[in-house]
């Protein structure tokens, strides 16, 4: 028989996620500190309009890219949050999640050859994306001084003559960095000169932590014909099983994504449209409680591992922090290996989300403070047994 | 400070000081202190527990007895809440607005026993023109928390 397989996909490797997934899940009592989903509920409210919705019979498929209601709430929101101005006729498509958006951009954009930049560490799907919209990745490697943020200078020795997009993936999955306003006008005047486009992933705007809250580089001068704007519902509204984002941007390539969304998805799931609309129109203040716990959280694990003697920077954004122990002498996954068999903790190494992670490992505060203590103080353990052993 | 505090204490009275401090920002001597203030000026009046007695299988018998009264000269309603709160039987009272007076509330062993209290004690006092009795025959949900046990954590364990 022929082989069945493309050798495109064959080629690219399965997430390094999923090996941490594999043996703590053949283990009793883990603790794990590894999911990027938030640990609330969807706000009942929210729930209840999806069931409204089903009750009333709304179970056909939506516009292809969704329902009208849905797409104005989404403009007014981006107005209200972030300054933003998108025309809800053209200018934003309802997605199935981030994820789906992310791919379709790509695919979009690219012709065979257009480079696209990555920063990482970041999520794991804009490389395998890129691929398989026939683009090439060029990596960033983002670095720990700089609290993982990315620099004029590092943007700018990346491009070449074929560089045509960049990803932007802030807040970001794994590292809890923020691009600030001075930093997203640093990379602006690069991407500008350069006549780059951008695919601002925000999925996380709605969880900073700073004194400024986010802002999105759409909102620069020059920026918004050049970017592509993905967020969602997921992390922002406990969203995640929903499966509901969407992409924004200037008409003449969300006319094109458009169509890729049409052929392959036809629209997004109905039901979560409608639970959506609610969260739009009444879901702030349950954001903003969350977004105070997560807080707790957060300066709670930062100050632990500092305790700890532990390097860990002022992670600003989405739920995760990223200690650095490349004190101990051994790599991420050598030490999340060890963690996870000694003490029952699970963590995700740096390296799952791009080589620059090495050293690192990615904590997720999803997770009740009670969770979290437990976790810590085996970790405490952990790391006092690696102090007596050298 | 003291409201977020309250806050938190209403809805869990065991959160230890440690982690009240780290939820308001500040240290575990202020909030000792905080606290105690609270208790002294009695802003804090008690810290009891909420007990799903069906699961213990004890009986327990709960009544919301909706009292219309008539306030006589020279003592108002709150001599006559008093006259009823002193009975050791009542364990909420209060003063409503709308079609009655008092919305009373009493814990006994079994409905006889309730129902005995309303007619013996109650209902007779000079000042009370009517009483109506409503028992309780399922709690679902008590001082803002659902009592069936809360679901598990289903998410993946890593992704």
């Amino acid at each position: 028989m022929r082989n069945p397989l493309s050798s495109t996909i064959v080629n690219i490797k399965p997430s390094g996620i999923r090996k941490f997934f594999d043996i703590a899940s053949e283990m009793d009592d883990v603790i794990s500190l590894g999911v990027g989903e938030p640990d609330f509920d969807t706000p009942w409210h929210i729930r209840d309009e999806g069931i409204y919705s089903l009750e009333k019979g709304k179970t056909s498929y939506t516009s292809n890219a969704g329902l009208k209601e849905l797409k104005e709430e989404i403009a007014k929101f981006l107005n209200r949050h972030y300054e933003l101005k998108y025309d809800p006729n053209k200018e934003i498509i309802v997605t199935v999640g981030g994820s789906e958006a992310i791919d379709i951009a790509m695919r979009a954009m690219l012709d065979p050859g257009d480079e696209v930049l990555i920063p990482q560490p970041s999520y794991v799907s804009y490389e395998p994306c890129c691929i398989l919209a026939n683009g090439t990745p060029v990596i960033i490697e983002l670095k720990a001084e700089n609290e993982f943020r990315l620099t004029a200078e590092e943007l700018e020795a990346a491009i070449t003559p074929k560089t045509k997009l960049l990803v932007l993936p802030f807040p970001n999955n794994p590292t809890g960095a923020i691009m600030e306003r001075k930093d997203l006008e640093a990379i602006a005047k690069v991407i500008e000169k350069y006549d780059l486009y951008v695919l601002s992933d925000e999925i996380y705007s709605e969880l900073t932590y700073a004194e400024e809250s986010h802002v999105s580089i759409a909102s620069l001068p020059g920026m918004w014909e050049r970017t592509i704007l993905i967020n969602g519902f997921s992390k922002s509204h406990s969203m995640t099983g929903w499966r509901l984002g969407y992409a924004c941007g200037p008409e003449v390539i969300l006319k094109q994504m458009l169509k890729i969304h049409q052929f392959a998805i036809m629209c997004a799931p109905t039901t979560s449209q409608y639970a959506a609309v609610e969260a739009m129109r009444h879901g702030d203040e349950d954001v903003a409680k969350m977004r105070d716990e997560y807080n707790i959280r957060r300066r709670y694990l930062i100050k632990r591992f500092r305790e700890m003697g532990i390097d860990c920077f002022e992670a600003l954004g989405a739920f995760y922090v990223f200690p650095c122990i490349k004190q101990f002498g051994m790599t991420s996954d050598e030490f999340a290996t060890a963690l996870l068999k000694q003490k029952k903790v699970c963590v995700v190494p740096g390296t799952a989300f791009g080589n620059s992670g090495e050293g690192f490992l990615r904590i997720s505060y999803a997770y009740s403070l009670e969770n979290l203590k437990i976790a810590l103080d085996r970790m405490e353990e952990f790391v006092k047994e690696l102090g007596e052993s050298k | 400070m003291r409201e977020q505090i309250l806050n938190l204490i209403e809805k869990n009275s065991r959160i230890d000081v440690a982690e009240l401090a780290l939820r308001v920002g500040t240290d575990e001597a202020a909030v000792l202190n905080e606290l105690e203030a609270m208790e002294q000026e009695r802003v804090i009046c008690g810290y009891h527990t909420l007990i799903d007695w069906d699961k213990v299988g004890v009986e327990k018998a709960t009544a919301l007895i909706e009292v219309r009264v008539t306030p006589q000269r020279g003592m108002g309603f709150d001599k006559v809440a008093e006259r009823i709160y002193n009975y050791p039987e009542v364990s909420s009272i209060y003063l409503i607005s709308g079609g009655f007076d008092f919305m009373v509330i009493i814990e006994g062993k079994t409905l006889r026993e309730v129902a005995q209290f309303v007619s013996e004690k109650l209902a007779p006092m000079d000042t009370v023109l009517s009483t109506k009795t409503n028992f309780i025959l399922k709690k679902y949900k008590d001082y803002g928390t659902v009592l069936a046990k809360p679901g598990k954590d289903e998410r993946e364990l890593v992704n």
